[in-house]
């Protein structure tokens, strides 16, 4: 690697406020429990699991996958727009982001219904209480994240972000991409993967 | 280099095709189930290795959170593959 790539300790930087990034850490590390535990119990009844999984329908969860994705792809465009100064760019594309987010909810709440329309509730049996819990706190965060962007968005309109005030729309950036990760592990695991 | 072309577009065109590749194409039975199970987690893990370093920045973090981060994605994937696999054994 060429000396120029090398980041010495002092050069490297966190983007954002620390106290985000250890809510994020603490955040991530519970869902890793999560996954575990979905994993242990699956593996006592795999047929159940296997036999659930197909009355979901993965295509809501591939297309939500694709609006995720591009919402934080929009989000680190807002970030760099604002440290190039773009200041009317940051608030137009933390819009598109926040659109993402809502389009992410309104699919979740149609198969949620979907489910629900068809019988199928947190007590039919142990997969679906995970597929409701698991996918239930991820929306959750979702929520959080989009009412997070809307409101980065109004303060963008204002000039707030620039290439010399960007802290607080780091922070943002970080955790709606964590919410976007956790997504990227929680849909093969509870859509795909049998 | 503009703002809509540079490092993060080719990451979000990466992170694009591998979930469509493991959504609708391994999904659809292109492979054998164990395989394409791995497959799909090991593309997964990918991903969120490109969301971490690329999407929050995290390659140009100090080493000690990038190696938190980084070993989130080795454990918990490595925890469930481990356990589809002895599952399916």
């Amino acid at each position: 690697m060429p000396m120029s790539h090398v980041l010495s300790e002092k050069t490297r930087r966190l983007p954002g406020e620390a106290g985000v990034w250890i809510f994020v850490g603490a955040d991530m590390l519970m869902f890793g429990l999560f996954f575990t535990s979905f994993v242990i119990e699956r593996s006592k009844n795999v047929e159940l699991y296997n036999l659930s999984q197909q009355a979901l329908n993965f295509n809501y969860g591939g297309i939500n996958t694709l609006i995720l994705l591009t919402s934080s792809w929009f989000v680190v465009l807002a970030v760099h727009a604002a440290k190039m100064d773009k200041v009317r760019h940051v608030a137009y594309l933390l819009a598109a982001g926040a659109l993402c987010g809502l389009a992410f909810c309104v699919l979740k709440v149609v198969e949620y219904t979907e489910k629900i329309s068809h019988g199928i509730s947190m007590l039919t049996n142990d997969f679906f209480m995970y597929y409701f819990i698991l996918t239930g706190i991820h929306f959750f965060h979702v929520i959080v994240g989009t009412v997070m962007l809307f409101i980065l968005c109004r303060k963008a309109l204002a000039g707030t972000y620039h290439s010399r005030n960007v802290l607080w729309l780091e922070s943002g950036a970080t955790y709606w991409h964590m919410v976007d990760l956790l997504w990227i592990i929680l849909f093969p695991l509870l859509y795909l993967m049998r | 280099m503009g703002l809509w072309l540079g490092t993060p577009t080719l990451v979000w065109a990466v992170l694009m095709l591998a979930t469509c590749a493991s959504t609708w194409w391994l999904k659809s039975g292109a492979a054998t189930s164990m395989l394409a199970t791995a497959a799909i987690l090991v593309i997964a893990a990918v991903k969120v290795r490109l969301v971490i370093i690329h999407f929050m920045e995290l390659g140009d973090a100090p080493l000690k959170w990038r190696i938190f981060f980084e070993l989130w994605v080795i454990v918990f994937s490595g925890v469930i593959l481990a356990g589809f696999w002895l599952s399916a054994h």
